[in-house]
């Protein structure tokens, strides 16, 4: 009976990834179902699903980052763009193959996060989002100005090689199935989404994710204890900038050309609060949470989008054109992300996440639950 | 020589355009601990109320102002009441994402009611210049120093002499202390934020006064006066104003000299100008020019 009421005994119960029977089986069904999209969805539901693959990933280094870390940080933009890039530059440019750009890409994304890292050390709370507000705009006139590498303001192609031994992702033929691009790329993006949550659940439960949450919970009580800051709050910006340079490597390869406006500036800035709004409204300090979070912010513009082509929403200017729209979808969807993170940090700080928590409690408990 | 007065008259200029905006931050800064990402959204629309009262209107031009300055007033003490009020003694984190959500809100107001063209703000100062010596002034720059220089003034005259001021200050030096004095804590934030919303309306319209025209690229500048508040320090009034100007003066020299000097920066450094002096006075001052070094108990 304990067994099923799924009460824990003993710690190395709590720190299991696959906590319950039922956590098991709801990840069986994920996996299943990730294998399975490419036959049945449509080409522009499979798009959408990529694009929140990617958000996934992303959003679960700025969780990291902010989440466990504490640190929060309005730059998380700008390393996608550097990840974006990378993948033009080796991918594209240098004709590196997939094993070796793709890492590369980590990499770099690695080193630049942890050279941003040692400012956290010197500076706290609202003087750090400043200055990680402050990557953005350097970021775009990086961008704007390396054109060798970059393109310059015009933007570049990303058209990095895709395949590993025979295996290739731009256009899948494995056990006599024939799936083009589009099919291929979804199932990259949402692989390297499993192995980004498993090394993240991995981090998060062991000893660096216990001193990361004490960094997060109080950083002079943690130094005290002798956890050391240097070590897990540039370590926090390195791990979350891998995660965000990938996500940035996949952008290019899904959209296939980007341009530096994308990554700064205002839209950048908007980019940044995109992953914020994802890690809120999924719920901070919780990996699955990033994961529910990228499904809303990821899919909902797209599907703003695509309602309001045909002016289905009144007070929307569409495609066709409708004129007593007032609000164009671009704006539409700010405004609602604007709103999205107001109404939860007001009414459910914790997130989704928190929904299920709860649920989880009540069945837990039941029938004693209250 | 004359180059170098003219852009750094320029930059005073502009400088001033930062001040007031970081005058916005620091008040609310210093009054709630909170750093107000929507300050932008205020700055926006201040400058399109004031063109609203002013073109669409018809009405004067100082009184379009002073009633977009109300407006801004009102807005921001209603932001306070409904929706900062809730998050006292929130996490950081928390209260500065509400900020930001709310700029991301009324960016998207003010574009969907007046649009995306470049509208003139039909200021009465418009492109004129007085000669001194070589040095040309836009009347419009002359404006914003002496309105700048007025407003600071007033602000020091009223912190330092009203007993409303004086109230602001003991509630923000000592937030229990001056409730146990009388002083009440919700009526000095609303009326922080009225404060800054006034002055955020004011930037916005110096900003966009002159031949500068008015576009929703106004509420984009008040991320640059960040640098500005963060420079002088986050709770400094008097370090937003030095902060504004160091920032202007920079920047506009920067503009005026590193594409014949340092060309190899690349176009347009003068855009993230602000951002590398900053940087470089964090780590030499953590807190800034002025601020106040946070203590923290173990």
């Amino acid at each position: 009976m304990a067994r099923a009421r799924d009460l824990h005994t003993a710690y190395s119960q709590q720190l299991r990834v696959l906590g319950s029977r039922w956590v098991q089986v709801g990840v069986a069904v994920l996996v299943l179902a990730a294998v399975l999209a490419p036959y049945q969805l449509t080409p522009f539901q499979l798009d959408v699903m990529s694009r929140v693959g990617i958000f996934a990933i992303g959003a679960v280094g700025l969780n990291l980052l902010t989440g466990y870390t504490g640190q929060v940080s309005l730059g998380h933009a700008f390393f996608v763009g550097v990840g974006a890039y990378g993948a033009a530059w080796f991918g594209g440019q240098e004709e590196w193959p997939l094993w070796l750009w793709l890492p590369m890409v980590a990499i770099i994304g690695g080193l630049i996060g942890g050279l941003i890292g040692p400012f956290a050390l010197r500076l706290r709370g609202n003087y750090l989002v400043i200055v990680t507000l402050g990557l953005l705009f350097v970021g775009e006139h990086v961008f704007n100005n390396w054109r060798s590498v970059t393109g310059g303001g015009a933007g570049t192609p990303v058209d990095p090689p895709l395949s590993i031994g025979p295996v290739d992702f731009s256009g899948l033929d494995v056990l006599g199935l024939d799936l083009d691009r589009v099919q291929s790329v979804f199932w990259l993006i949402w692989l390297l989404v499993a192995l980004g949550v498993v090394l993240a659940k991995n981090l998060v439960r062991t000893r660096p994710g216990r001193a990361m949450q004490a960094v997060r919970d109080r950083d002079l009580a943690a130094e005290v204890i002798g956890v050391s800051l240097f070590r897990y709050k540039v370590g926090a910006f390195a791990i979350s900038s891998v995660y965000a340079a990938v996500a940035g490597g996949l952008y290019g390869v899904l959209q296939q050309y980007v341009s530096p406006t994308e990554f700064g500036g205002q839209l950048g800035l908007f980019l940044s609060i995109q992953y914020i709004a994802i890690i809120i409204v999924g719920g901070v300090g919780t990996i699955f949470g990033s994961l529910i979070g990228a499904f809303i912010v990821g899919a909902l513009p797209r599907i703003i989008e695509n309602v309001s082509r045909n002016n289905d929403i009144p007070f929307v200017r569409g495609d066709a054109g409708g004129a007593d729209g007032f609000l164009s979808v671009f704006s539409l969807n700010q405004a609602i992300f604007g709103l999205l993170i107001i109404a939860f940090l007001l009414f459910e700080p914790l997130g989704m996440a928190a929904l299920w928590f709860r649920l989880k409690a009540y069945f837990k408990t039941w029938p004693f639950s209250y | 020589m004359t180059e170098f007065l003219q852009l750094t008259f320029q930059g005073i200029a502009l400088g001033c355009q930062y001040a007031l905006v970081a005058l916005g931050f620091v008040i609310i800064y210093k009054a709630t601990g909170v750093i107000n990402f929507a300050q932008g959204g205020f700055v926006l629309l201040g400058a399109y109320l004031a063109y609203n009262f002013g073109q669409t209107w018809d009405l004067p031009f100082t009184l379009a102002v002073l009633m977009a300055m109300v407006s801004g007033a009102l807005l921001g003490a209603f932001v306070e009441r409904v929706l900062l009020r809730r998050m006292v003694a929130q996490p950081v984190f928390a209260v500065i994402m509400i900020t930001i959500g709310l700029l991301f809100v009324l960016d998207q107001l003010v574009t969907s009611i007046w649009g995306f063209e470049n509208l003139n703000l039909g200021d009465p100062w418009g492109n004129d210049t007085v000669r001194v010596a070589d040095v040309v002034l836009s009347v419009g720059d002359l404006w914003t120093i002496g309105i700048t220089t007025a407003a600071v003034l007033a602000f020091f005259l009223f912190f330092r002499f009203s007993t409303t001021g004086l109230a602001m200050r003991a509630a923000a030096l000592d937030q229990e202390a001056a409730l146990a004095q009388g002083v009440s804590p919700g009526r000095v934030f609303a009326l922080a934020w009225a404060i800054a919303g006034a002055v955020a309306a004011l930037g916005g319209i110096t900003h966009a006064a002159g031949s500068a025209q008015l576009s929703p690229a106004v509420g984009f500048f008040a991320l640059a006066a960040f640098p500005a508040m963060i420079l002088g320090g986050l709770d400094s009034p008097l370090g937003a104003v030095v902060g504004g100007i160091i920032i202007g003066v920079t920047q506009n020299l920067t503009a005026g000299y590193q594409p014949d000097h340092a060309a190899w920066l690349g176009n347009n450094f003068h855009i993230v100008m602000p951002y590398v002096v900053m940087v470089v006075i964090l780590m030499i001052r953590p807190y800034g020019l002025f601020g106040t070094p946070e203590v923290r108990r173990v």
